[in-house]
């Protein structure tokens, strides 16, 4: 399993396009991918998980990845949050 | 049967075509209980395919016709309809509760619904709208009943409806859509501005049209009447037809008057300005002849968004306007927000009196960065046309210098950093505002021109709103009152040198316009597709002439009066 932290940057927080944009981004990923947040957990791959969380700008937040192409996963998620402008 | 029914004329010219209703259906179900799990779970997933593959049309319409970023939000819907912890527990509902699909999905989605209502903030109790629109579809679909899908129409038709709201506006594809016949709403409601950009007829405010008309029936809109006639016979169809071909010839032969000078039998020159909202609608003001933009709405670059608009965002929209009009005027409005208008990403507290509390100037200058972040963007775009700018919503001298302070100390900082500005840009405000227009004189001391605001300035002169019907009779730009007003302003703006425009719907009127050339009004403001009937007609008053008449108009002591007077005279 591999884990890491974001610090998201933008100041609208976790709003639908970056949440969209990093959904579809894990959907392609056979690995299971969890998104913790003050304690909760949600499935990455579901919008309606990620925005009911409702992280704001500031948030620190967990992402972690289990699976064959774990790695590889973390690696565009890492990518999406960049180019989405919601963590540097 | 043969019916007709009338309304407002909110859009000229003439169609006939099928109805279409656009309107929610009824999505009542019952709690069902099913013994057969793996069937009930078979036609949920049938559901859920029928409707992505709406959504993905719906999707690709929205992309090649408005734009890949408000398409954005049906890409959103399509992965709510893919998502697993939606999808799972519902499934899992039919499986182990043995219950129909629509009542698992109904429980599922609410308790998200929930959720998001929930929250704290605006932006996501929103969302609980989306989950809400995914959900009915797929509904619908279980239940085999009609949703509307405004954004698939692929044949002729003309829209019925309630109201038409911007979100269902933004999936037409103009290609099909005839006409709108709408049971509320009036010359100035969304729907009616949209169809006079559009260029097709519309009927409004037509009562108990819901209640009267089928769908799929035929229809004849008459826009220039403000009558719609259903199941017509052969020989009334005959009829319209005939009229839409004079209609449209006429419209040719104005056509002719595109690049024509405006000006009087007696040749007074006025300018004709359109009013747009957005770059896309510059084509259509070019097209129809118009001389300058006379109001150019900003408020469309902060709505269907999460965030406020960038500087750089800012600068390229008000660039691309200013290029495509070139040396040609462009005045453009700041932010008109607040009150009815909301932004979700903008909190405001809920006021009793929206239209009476802070918007536009006011909620500018509670906010200067946001304003400031405007003007710097309207600086910096002013060196790539002939830009002038309003603000709107001026009550007291106090509120235009203040904002004027705001646009100098901003031109500071831009020539501080080198950045290069036009250095003459007039600066004026609107008059929308009683108090405004009666201290006329000494505004038109400290600014560069007038802009007369007439949907605002008779709401609040005559203490009306123009969207309730129970008092939209007392909405009269042809009142005295009004008149008088608009005669101040003129005559302010004219004794310091200063111009004077109207940027209202009565700016295009067919009975205002002679009472205002002989006001002496400088500028004429309206939706781009009154502008060739107005230099026509124009073209055929005496400035001089109705000048004489000006005095006996503004003493007559009712609308009505006005109306007749004027219609008098013009028939002569």
């Amino acid at each position: 399993m591999t884990e890491k932290q974001f610090i998201i940057t933008d100041e609208a927080g976790m709003h639908a396009r970056p949440a969209s944009a990093l959904v579809g981004t894990v959907s392609k990923f056979k690995s299971d991918i969890q998104l913790e947040f003050k304690g909760k957990k949600v499935n990455l791959k579901s919008i309606l998980g990620v925005m009911s969380l409702g992280i704001s700008s500031g948030s620190v937040v967990t992402i972690s990845a289990d699976g064959e192409d774990e790695d590889e996963a973390m690696a565009k998620i890492e990518e999406a949050m960049k180019a989405e402008g919601i963590s540097n | 049967m043969t019916a007709e029914l009338y309304g407002i004329a909110a859009s000229d010219g003439i169609a006939i075509a099928k109805t279409y209703r656009l309107e929610s259906p009824s999505l009542e179900f019952d709690k069902k209980s099913i013994d057969d799990p793996a069937l009930e779970i078979e036609r949920f997933h049938t559901a859920i395919a029928v409707s992505s593959e709406e959504l993905e049309l719906i999707k690709e319409q929205a992309e090649t016709q408005i734009g890949p970023k408000e398409a954005a939000i049906f890409g959103a819907h399509l992965m709510v309809l893919s998502d697993p912890e939606l999808i799972g527990p519902i499934t899992e509902k039919i499986e182990n509760d043995l219950v129909n699909a629509e009542f698992a999905l109904h429980e599922v989605s609410d308790m998200f619904m929930n959720i998001f209502a929930s929250m704290d903030n605006d932006y996501m109790k929103e969302r609980a709208a989306d989950i809400k629109d995914v959900r009915n579809r797929v509904l619908a679909h279980l239940l085999g009943v009609k949703f509307p899908n405004p954004g698939l129409i692929s044949e002729k038709v003309i829209l019925l409806a309630d109201d038409l709201t911007p979100s269902d506006t933004v999936q037409f594809n103009p290609e099909f859509i005839q006409g709108f016949v709408t049971e509320i709403g009036g010359r100035t409601s969304h729907s009616a501005i949209l169809a006079r950009t559009l260029e097709i007829p519309a009927v409004v405010g037509v009562k108990k049209l819901m209640a009267s008309l089928a769908d799929e029936i035929m229809l004849i809109i008459d826009g220039i009447e403000g009558k719609i006639i259903a199941d017509p016979t052969e020989e009334q169809i005959e009829l319209y037809k005939k009229r839409k071909i004079d209609f449209e010839d006429r419209k040719t032969a104005l056509a002719a008057l595109k690049d024509a000078p405006s000006v009087s039998a007696d040749g007074f020159k006025v300018e004709l300005a359109a009013n747009i909202g957005s770059p896309k609608d510059v084509k259509s003001a070019l097209e129809n002849g118009a001389e300058a933009i006379g109001l150019f709405r900003t408020e469309f670059l902060y709505m269907g968004r999460d965030s406020f608009p960038t500087e750089e965002q800012q600068y390229e929209i008000y660039s691309e306007v200013l290029k495509a009009m070139g040396d040609r005027p462009t005045v453009v409005r700041t932010l008109d927000i607040g009150g009815d208008k909301e932004l979700s990403y903008l909190d405001l507290p809920k006021e009793l009196n929206p239209f009476l509390g802070l918007r536009a100037i006011r909620l500018c200058l509670e906010m200067p960065d946001l304003f400031r972040t405007q003007l710097r963007a309207l600086l910096r775009s002013s060196v790539h046309g002939n830009l002038k700018i309003m603000f709107p919503m001026i009550a007291t001298l106090d509120e235009f210098r203040q904002a004027k302070q705001l646009f100098l100390e901003e031109q500071e900082k831009l020539s501080a950093e080198n950045i290069p500005f036009n250095n003459n840009i007039e600066v004026g405000i609107m008059v929308e505002i009683p108090s405004t227009a009666v201290m006329a004189d000494l505004f038109a001391k400290e600014v560069d021109f007038f802009s007369i605001g007439t949907n605002d300035l008779i709401q609040y002169t005559m203490a009306a709103d123009r969207m309730n019907e129970n008092v939209s009779h007392l909405y009269q730009p042809f009142n005295p009152a009004i008149l008088r007003m608009v005669k101040m302003v003129i005559d302010a703006a004219h004794k310091e040198g200063k111009w004077a425009g109207m940027c209202g719907e009565m700016a295009g009127e067919e009975l205002a316009v002679p009472i205002l050339l002989g006001l002496g009004l400088d500028e004429f403001s309206m939706s781009a597709s009154s502008i060739l009937k107005t230099r026509s007609m124009i073209s055929s008053l005496s400035k001089a002439e109705m000048e004489k008449y000006t005095d006996s108009i503004l003493a007559l002591a009712t609308a009505e009066d006005v109306k007749n007077y004027v219609a008098k005279l013009v028939d002569k």
